[in-house]
Parts: structure tokens; C-alpha cells; sequence
């Protein structure tokens, strides 16, 4: 079990009603993470073009999630 | 070669300014203006949210891979956040070299990847009082609302 900080962004943000959360969580992945976030508030999964960084620096969704992290997860970028 | 987020209108003569040297023979600039259709939509604003210090980070990426695969002399660019009126300035790229050739593709390169990589978001605010994120890959090649 891992406790981490979630903090969700704009589209996310608004439809978790929240911009962070901490949660305890058995996600062997962040893929893993973001769907039991999206469950729990849920969120769009089906976007494409989903991101994730963990601690301010990017981050896979195949990477594991480790107790401590601040995961943000960017609903797709649109700068310009 | 710096990447920034700016509260503030953007001034085109200034930041161009700061991009003057000797040893440059071409510049290059793109400005991405808010305009007042997107998808068949009539915008009346824009807001747009950054995640600052990714947003820096991911940015000055960026400009070093343009800098380094052009050759580029210099490169700068400065996104604006916050709500944005028709016709402001959202985001400015600017690219000095020695010669055009290099300056073209360099600046076209730095706008594509800041639009497909930066956590920048933008949220439309249409005639009917209706507001939504614009965030569909597919959709902002062909229908952006700026850039």
C-alpha cells in the first residue's frame, strides 16, 4: 500500500470537483493509479493524449508508484 | 534561450529586442493570435492555465532541441496565460540564425512541440454562454482556437 498526493489539472481538475487529494492506493502502476482515480471521480479516461508526471518531473504510465510521490495527471495539452 | 509564462500582454518589439546580435542574418517569429471560431463555434475568450513548473521545464526542452537540430544562434518563447481577449497575443516564438533556411523549419518545429508537449490548457468561452476545454488531439490541427 502507498500513500501518495494526486493533483488533477484543468478538464480533471473540474470534474474531480478537487485539485489534489491524498490517497492509499495498491496501483502496481500509475496506468493502474489513473484508472482508480477515473473511477473514483470520474474523469474522462477515453481522451487521447492523457500525461502523468510524478514529483515535477515527467513520467510513464508503466512506471510503479511509489509511497510519498505527488502524481499530476494532465488531461491533453493545448497551448498556442 | 529562455522559455516563460507570462500573466502580462506580450510585446512582440521587446522580445525581439532582446534577441538582437551581430552575428545573426535571419529571424524568424510566430505569433498565435485568439481568433473568433474554432470548430464552427463563435469564441468570445480564451483562459488559459499553465502547470508552471513543468510547463518551464518541458518548454526549455524544447528550444534546446530546436536550437541544437537547427543550429540555431538563439530561440525564445513566451506563452501567456490567464483570460485572453480576441485577437491577443497567446504565445510568441521567436528564432534567430545565421541564414533563413535554418530559421523556417526551427520556428514551425518550436510551435508544434509546445502545442503537443507544454501543460498548457485552454478552456473556450463561446457566444451561447457555454464553456469548454479544448483538448481533442485531432481537432486543434485543423480547428485551434490560437497558434
Amino acid at each position: 500500500m502507498s500513500r501518495v498526493c494526486v493533483k488533477f489539472f484543468a478538464l480533471f481538475r473540474e470534474e474531480a470537483g478537487t485539485e489534489s487529494t491524498w490517497v492509499d492506493t495498491d496501483a502496481a502502476n500509475l496506468g493502474k493509479l489513473f484508472m482508480e482515480m477515473g473511477d473514483r471521480y470520474n474523469l474522462n479516461q477515453s481522451l487521447q493524449g492523457v500525461k502523468v508526471a510524478v514529483n515535477d518531473e515527467m513520467a510513464s504510465f508503466d512506471d510503479p508508484v511509489e509511497d510519498g510521490d505527488t502524481v499530476l495527471f494532465f488531461p491533453p495539452v493545448a497551448g498556442g | 534561450m529562455n522559455f516563460s509564462i507570462s500573466t502580462q500582454p506580450l510585446d512582440s518589439g521587446r522580445l525581439r529586442e532582446a534577441l538582437l546580435r551581430h552575428d545573426a542574418g535571419a529571424f524568424v517569429a510566430f505569433e498565435g493570435w485568439v481568433r473568433n471560431v474554432n470548430d464552427g463555434r463563435s469564441v468570445t475568450r480564451l483562459v488559459y492555465e499553465a502547470y508552471e513548473p513543468l510547463a518551464v521545464k518541458e518548454g526549455s526542452k524544447v528550444l534546446e532541441e530546436a536550437r541544437s537540430r537547427f543550429g540555431l544562434l538563439d530561440v525564445a518563447c513566451v506563452h501567456r496565460i490567464g483570460a485572453l481577449e480576441l485577437g491577443d497575443m497567446a504565445v510568441w516564438v521567436g528564432v534567430v540564425s545565421g541564414h533563413r533556411d535554418a530559421a523556417f523549419p526551427a520556428c514551425r518545429y518550436v510551435i508544434d512541440e509546445v502545442k503537443a508537449r507544454v501543460p498548457i490548457w485552454k478552456k473556450e468561452h463561446y457566444t451561447d454562454g457555454v464553456t469548454g476545454w479544448v483538448h481533442c488531439p485531432a481537432e486543434q490541427s485543423s480547428a485551434e482556437g490560437a497558434g
